[in-house]
């Protein structure tokens, strides 16, 4: 019999849960409302702000007449769909390898590849900002795609690697014997078979090439400047316009929030992939 | 044609030796079955036959030719697997035709092999079905498709029928056996099962610990077993191995009898017992007997016309001419 839950503890379940999903979600909610604000009405008090009655575009307009937000929004598609791509056709190789042909040095590798996450970023940001420098790739969208294709690309190959791992291998060996070489293995057996757990994670990746901000903040300037470059280019130092900050953040955040609330079903899906059978 | 020969193939897993050494010849259209306990390396030596696996030394012949470097896909082998193998994005359409889609094969032809194979199997209806839509034999059906279509030298069956329920381990057992009969084709199969070994085979490799411990036909390893592990495995229920005076009696260190021949009688008999447990099917019934001065119960097998109760005492007379006797090594004398 499943356990039994009075109607009490779920009113207070329901109440805290409630309660701690609208305190991670208010300061969206904040930016939202203050970026439909004036300036002026934007550093009032909180309360203040909250109820007080204009509302306004002009934010939008100020934002979209400094700054080409299209531009900006076209990189960012460019950069973390690209960098996911590419990510994705070095990493499905490298996982089945792991996967499938595993040696004894397999998990070393994993825990390598997982260790690299774990160097704070600034640490190398020297040697990468003269490589690119002397490559000429700077504020470039190759450059970038590249930069951030190696950033994710230990999590594309462990999130790969654990979905591998969930197919048995005598289908594949069912292949080979059928006459398959390896790449009709991998391209007609194995990748079919692993579009959910592929599919949530070119998700992932795609979001964190997005919000990616300490690399598409250094190494671009204009040309190959992302949303989040965007974003930053409004806390200038004549001052905080806290209307037009939100109004640009809005405007960067809502492309990957409406991807991933249409997506979330997917993403669940494959983060949770095998853990049920 | 497909002809295999093994000669001298050995397989290591780091410093584990699975396979020593072993030689074995399987003539064209025979149908081999592979016996013996978990883990005695029978399921190690169809993958080494199919190139699942690599050889550590020897090599692999398949029509006289050497096949031992060969990829799987090479070697014209079809494989069925135990748990069917089946690709399950794929309707059973475009399972059955992967192969074929692999060597390239024209549509046309493709269809007319898919419509012949599904018409054999009883898979017509099922066609556009995905294998998860199926049961556990029509699946097996599928895997046995596929296998066909690729028109092999030989299948490869690798303990096809243990996934299956009781009642329909014994239909695919006789489709199996009807498949090689129509097609004759070289058949490979391995099983621990020795009732599948013996319906199905037309020869028995016995298998123990990576070795071979005797090749024959069904009725020859039942017969005339070369040792005491052939002896116990091959029949059912087990032969009795019985040691001791009883043994001593016939000048050797053990003798064995099946459960079919040794005669009851109430009256009386070379060695007086009581009736222990008794196993009734109807139309056989196995008593377990507890014979004085024996260490293990002797099993009889007996009509289910006899009545015999938990307790009775009756006395037990193996049939001269059925005995076997093996030494102190466990060799038959």
């Amino acid at each position: 019999m499943a356990r039994a839950v009075s109607n009490k503890t779920k009113i207070i379940n329901t109440v805290v849960g409630g309660t701690i999903g609208f305190l991670i979600f208010f300061p969206i909610l904040w930016i939202f409302i203050v970026s439909f604000k004036t300036e002026e009405d934007a550093i009032r008090a909180p309360m203040e702000v909250l109820f007080s009655s204009g509302w306004t575009l002009d934010s939008f307009a100020a934002v979209q007449a400094r700054a080409d937000y299209l531009k900006h929004f076209f990189n960012s598609v460019i950069i973390s769909v690209g960098s996911t791509l590419l990510g994705l056709v070095i990493a499905i190789p490298a996982a089945w390898s792991m996967a499938f042909v595993p040696t004894k040095n397999t998990k070393n590798v994993l825990m390598w590849m997982l260790s690299t996450k774990m160097l704070p970023p600034v640490g190398v940001l020297i040697p990468i900002y003269l490589l690119f420098r002397d490559l000429g790739i700077l504020d470039s969208r190759i450059g970038l795609t590249i930069v951030l294709m190696l950033i994710n690309l230990p999590i594309i190959i462990w999130m790969l690697y654990t979905y591998f791992k969930e197919i048995p291998s005598e289908i594949l060996e069912a292949a080979r014997m059928d006459g398959a070489n390896l790449r009709e293995e991998v391209l007609y057996v194995l990748t079919p078979m692993a579009v959910p757990g592929i599919a949530s994670t070119v998700l992932l990746s795609i979001i964190l090439a997005w919000n990616e901000s300490f690399w598409t903040i250094i190494l671009t300037s204009a040309k190959a400047a992302p949303l989040t470059a965007f974003i930053n280019s409004f806390s200038s130092p004549e001052g905080l316009f806290y209307a037009k900050l939100s109004a640009a953040s809005i405007m960067a955040i809502a492309p990957i929030l409406i991807m991933g609330w249409f997506s979330q079903k997917q993403l669940v899906r494959g983060l949770t992939f095998g853990a049920v059978k | 044609m497909g002809r295999i020969t093994l000669k001298q193939v050995q397989k290591k897993f780091g410093d584990v030796e699975v396979i020593p050494p072993l030689d074995l010849e399987i003539k064209d259209g025979e149908f081999v079955v592979f016996v013996g306990p978990s883990g005695c390396g029978k399921s190690t030596l169809l993958r080494l036959i199919a190139g699942l696996e690599d050889t550590t030394s020897g090599n692999i012949e398949i029509d006289d030719e050497d096949a031992t470097g060969l990829p799987p896909a090479k070697r014209g082998l079809a494989m069925v697997f135990q748990s069917y193998a089946l690709y399950p994005h794929m309707s059973v359409r475009k399972n059955i035709a992967f192969p074929m889609r692999m060597a390239k094969i024209p549509k046309e032809e493709q269809d007319r092999k898919i419509e012949a194979a599904a018409k054999a199997l009883n898979l017509t209806d099922y066609l556009d079905r995905k294998p998860g839509q199926l049961s556990g034999g029509q699946r097996q059906r599928v895997a046995i498709g596929r296998a066909i279509v690729r028109e092999p030298a030989a299948f490869l069956f690798d303990e096809p029928l243990s996934n299956l329920d009781a009642a329909l381990r014994v239909g695919m057992r006789l489709e199996i056996s009807e498949l090689h009969k129509r097609l004759d084709t070289t058949m490979v199969y391995v099983t621990h099962d020795q009732v599948e070994a013996m319906t199905m085979a037309d020869k028995i490799v016995v298998l123990q610990a990576g070795v071979i411990e005797q090749v024959g036909s069904p009725l020859d390893l039942y017969r005339a077993p070369k040792n005491k592990f052939v002896a116990g495995f091959i029949g059912s229920p087990k032969m009795n191995l019985i040691e001791g005076a009883a043994a001593s009696k016939h000048n050797t260190h053990t003798i064995g009898i099946r459960p079919e021949h040794i005669e009851v009688s109430t009256k009386s008999g070379d060695w007086k017992g009581t009736v222990g447990v008794s196993e009734h099917l109807g139309s056989d019934t196995f008593l377990h007997v507890n014979v004085d001065g024996f260490a293990e119960p002797i099993t009889v097998r007996i009509s289910g016309d006899i009545e015999l109760k938990y307790g009775d005492s009756i006395y037990l007379t193996p049939i001269a001419e059925q005995l076997h006797k093996f030494d102190d090594q466990g060799q038959r004398v």
